[in-house]
């Protein structure tokens, strides 16, 4: 009987891609993040909110990825915003090299912002790297308050925490308290953003401070 | 559940190492999965069966190491365990702490017949 030692990561193959994609985003300048939530916790919407309060101040540029249609690259493109489509088929989260094969769609050279909207799902994309600055989890009101607790992993690799559809609060059993004291007893560090893509509460707090970190400010 | 990549991405190593070290038939895979890793480990063992089933792995067995979530603190500079997925150092109370195991997805050996 013989043993062969291999100690090597399962996703090595992503994560030397992502590396890539870092490297082409770090030489362009470009600040990215990856948008990640459950399905309908308003990831589109909050793209769309804070493309229209970034317009004209901040280049931006958008990935959508989809388990099917292109639904969301067609609302965003409303907006007038370069937009790649990544249909997965099936697929449940992206990965690097996805990513890396719409970027040659994209003019890197004239983006200060990427916008990677990722499947919805709070359990795969939290394993896939894509070269992004930063995660961002959605967790919307009607999902309740004890998210962080049920996907940890989502919310300790996540920086930014956006709490939307504040404005339903009063019609459902979400404790604001409850679930910002959950996320933060998962990660201390998560940066905390309340919003309503409905009546644009917070909405102008979020995009400022992303405005904020790329190079164009 | 993407345990069904994850498996094909492990069957794909064990290929790699085999080409590399001239074969042989494989008795078992050791495999180390992180409590944070978001992946269900049986469910990595069933998929891992089902793509295996009539191939040259057919019969070799996944043996998964789980790990436990364990962090080191800037403040104080001592590593614990994190128990009830509180991310707090028990000895400082400090919240800055890195997670220094938990998160692995890892091929580790494998075990051939002679
Ligand atoms: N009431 C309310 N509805 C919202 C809000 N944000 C998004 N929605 C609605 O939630 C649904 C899903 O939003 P969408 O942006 O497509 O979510 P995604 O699947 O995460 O991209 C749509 O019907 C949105 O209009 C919000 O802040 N308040
Ligand atoms: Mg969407
Ligand atoms: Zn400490």
């Amino acid at each position: 009987m013989a043993v062969v030692t291999i100690e090597r990561k399962v996703l090595q193959k992503n994560d030397e891609i992502a590396q890539q994609n870092r490297e082409l985003f770090q030489k362009n300048g470009i600040f990215v993040i990856n948008l990640v939530s459950s399905p309908g916790s308003g990831k589109t919407s909050l793209l769309e909110r804070t493309l229209e309060h970034l317009k004209g101040k901040v280049r931006i540029a958008v990935v959508e990825g989809d388990v099917q249609t292109d639904l969301d690259a067609q609302r965003v493109a409303k907006l007038g915003v370069p937009v790649v489509q990544i249909v997965t088929n099936g697929g449940c989260h992206l990965e690097a090299k996805l990513v890396q094969d719409a970027l040659s769609n994209i003019d890197v050279a004239n983006v200060d912002l990427l916008v990677i909207e990722n499947v919805g799902n709070l359990v795969c994309p939290a394993g896939y790297d894509l070269g992004e600055s930063m995660k961002v989890v959605i967790a919307s009101t009607t999902e309740g308050d004890d998210k962080p607790l049920k996907y940890p992993a989502m919310f300790r690799n996540a920086s930014v925490l956006i709490i939307n559809k504040t404005d339903l609060v009063p019609y459902v059993n979400c404790n604001l308290g409850e679930l910002k004291k959950n996320a933060l007893q998962i990660n201390a560090n998560l940066r905390v953003f309340e919003t309503s893509c409905t009546t644009g509460a917070g909405i102008p707090e979020w995009s400022e401070w992303l405005r904020g970190k790329t190079k164009r400010t | 559940m993407h345990e069904l990549s994850i498996a094909e991405s492990i069957v794909d190593i064990i290929g790699d190492s085999l080409a590399r070290n001239g074969g042989g038939r494989v008795r078992s895979v050791k495999v180390r999965i992180g409590e944070l890793s978001g992946v269900v480990p049986e469910s990595v063992d069933f998929c891992f069966k089902a793509i295996t089933a009539g191939t040259s792995l057919d019969g070799s067995t996944l043996e998964i190491e789980k790990t436990h979530i364990v962090a080191l603190c800037d403040d104080c500079g001592k590593e614990s365990s994190v128990e009830g997925l509180v991310f707090r150092c028990p000895k400082c109370g400090g919240a800055n702490i890195k997670v220094i195991s938990g998160n692995e997805l890892q091929v580790v050996e494998i075990e051939l017949d002679e």
